[in-house]
């Protein structure tokens, strides 16, 4: 398999903070990786490098053979690259139609059909479950709602690589069974990079895991290998908690 | 996103706005008739102001310069060097574009409050420029532009600007033109792209687009919508000058669009009007009339927080654009 992502000594400083220090990563087409590590391990800046919303201090970024490290994020997210967001950010004023209808225009190419928009549109909240919600204003949806479009925004784009910053954060478990089945779902056409804190969302759900600490790699491996780990359980058990995220 | 039904009702208003002001013309005194033709041009000064503002939710504190490069881009060519009235008012359009284009590279680089202050700036800038150049503007005395020079030869007769009948109409046929142009904007995907910028810039561009582009553009729209008004403006009244181009005419605009109701089609309209009659009535029966003005504006903002039409859809009629 060619990888369809791959990170090369990827680093960002805040002043005197290594958030993201050196960090090397290559992600398969189609496979679905999960990132974790303990709060403030650099784990949302990282993804936020791939996606462009900060510029890396060093390092640098392929997509699909294409140098990306300089390129604007709107560009990244047109090669196929989508972020949900961890702080649901939402359209919070617009109906949720709109939400969703936002990413599907963008990716249409084919002239100004306004049915292809709604069908993309009613597509993507068909597949969370929210298409009956359509007309419903975005802020007004409860909170795992929220998520759901959120991650419906990022469906929408039909990415190749869709990053989900703590996709499950709030949601009940009953929540959490559809969404891991939703996952699964989204991966059979794209790559998914997976921040995550709930270890059985990420157990049952990631092929290989990257295990970050201090904006490090510390290990990586499939998920039997990491629970293994001797690093890993240090880490997580916390002889040292760096700040910030 | 509208259902048919409610595309059908939003037309529909619309036009029966515009077939409104149309019969107005045979109904109204001639005073009111004046006055109206005026304050139409005017609201569609701030229709473009509120394209930017209402829609993109960028504050500009210097639309006085795209009111007056329209207004000079149509007025100066047309005195100094007899340029016909269609392609004077295309100069107006022309100088509205070049304008706002450079301004709109610009200032975007900044967002929020150093936007406004950028905006402000250049429109000073441009206003002190009206008056260095006052051998050919005549600064705040301005220039008058001659009877004979606002006909145009139409077939075999002509359209005299200065009749007052003509002058209404084709203040009518501009704003009709603007109301249906913002109409199609706000309802059109780039409308939708607009008002996600103004929600949430970030989220926006992590969705794909170009939100300096799409800035841009509106930028660059309401620049011609508010050079339109500007040029039409010259050209309908007959008269240039700097005051135009000074401060107040940069906060007038925001202020009739807040008052009618920011993001919505028809609220600059409201707001013109009411601002321009308000003023009118109560400095007819005292020379304190700012004061009535103030406490008018007062309780507006009490009991209409979000401007007339603001209100209006958010309480009662839902399907309002």
């Amino acid at each position: 398999m060619t990888a369809l992502l791959t990170t090369k000594g990827l680093s960002r400083h805040f002043g005197g903070l290594r958030a993201v220090d050196g960090v090397d990563l290559a992600l398969d087409a189609g496979e679905i990786r999960a990132v974790i590590g303990p709060n403030g391990a650099g784990k949302t800046t990282f993804v936020s490098l791939i996606c462009g919303r900060y510029p890396p201090s060093s390092g640098r970024i392929v997509f699909d053979g294409e140098d990306i490290t300089d390129m604007p994020a709107h560009l990244r997210v047109r090669r196929g690259i989508a972020y949900t967001f961890q702080i649901t950010s939402v359209f919070a004023k617009l109906s949720v139609y709109d939400n969703v209808a936002l990413p599907v225009q963008r990716t249409l190419t084919d002239g100004r059909s306004r049915g292809a928009v709604h069908h993309g549109a009613m597509d993507a909240l068909q597949r969370v479950g929210l298409a009956s919600r359509a007309h419903e204003q975005a802020g007004a949806l409860a909170y795992g709602h929220q998520r759901l479009l959120e991650v419906a925004m990022g469906l929408a784009l039909k990415p190749r690589l869709l990053i989900l910053d703590e996709p499950t954060q709030g949601l009940s478990d009953g929540e959490i069974e559809n969404f891991i089945a939703l996952v699964r779902e989204i991966a059979s056409d794209a790559t998914v990079l997976l921040i995550e804190h709930n270890m059985q969302v990420v157990m049952e759900l990631a092929h290989r895991i990257t295990v970050l600490n201090a904006g490090k790699v510390l290990a990586e491996g499939t998920p039997a290998e990491i629970r293994a780990d001797a690093a890993v359980q240090a880490a997580y058990l916390g002889t040292a908690t760096e700040a910030g995220t | 996103m509208s259902g048919d039904g409610e595309t059908a009702k939003v037309y529909t208003l619309h036009a029966a706005v515009v077939a409104l002001l149309v019969a107005l013309n045979f109904i109204l005194p001639e005073y009111h008739h004046g006055v109206l033709a005026r304050v139409l041009v005017l609201a569609v000064f701030a229709m473009g102001y509120n394209l930017l503002f209402g829609y993109v939710g960028l504050l500009s504190l210097g639309h006085a310069m795209f009111f007056s490069a329209g207004l000079y881009g149509a007025g100066l060519p047309l005195y100094h060097l007899g340029w016909g009235v269609p392609a004077a008012f295309a100069g107006g359009i022309g100088a509205g574009i070049l304008v706002s284009l450079v301004i709109g590279l610009l200032a975007l680089r900044t967002s929020g409050v150093a936007f406004m202050i950028v905006t402000m700036m250049f429109a000073q800038v441009f206003y002190l420029t009206t008056l260095y150049f006052g051998e050919w503007t005549r600064g705040d005395e301005g220039l008058v532009l001659q009877q004979q020079s606002r006909q145009v030869a139409l077939g075999a007769g002509t359209l005299d600007l200065t009749n007052p009948t003509t002058r209404y109409l084709m203040a009518v046929a501009l704003f009709a033109a603007a109301l249906f142009a913002t109409l199609a904007i706000v309802r059109s995907r780039h409308g939708r792209v607009l008002v996600a910028i103004r929600e949430n810039e970030e989220r926006t561009r992590m969705l794909g687009y170009d939100t300096f582009a799409n800035k841009l553009a509106a930028v660059v729209t309401s620049g011609i919508i508010c050079a339109a008004a500007g040029a039409a403006y010259a050209l309908l009244f007959g008269y240039i000058g700097s005051t135009f181009a000074s401060v107040q005419y940069s906060i007038l605009p925001l202020l009739w669009v807040l008052l009618g109701g920011a993001a919505t089609t028809l609220g600059p309209l409201v707001g013109t009007v009411f601002m321009y009659y308000v003023i009118d009535i109560t400095s007819s029966y005292t020379s304190a009339y700012m004061l009535v003005v103030g406490l008018v504006l007062i309780l507006l903002v009490i009991w209409f927080r979000k401007g007339v039409l603001g209100t209006v859809r958010e309480r009662w009629v839902r399907w309002l654009p």
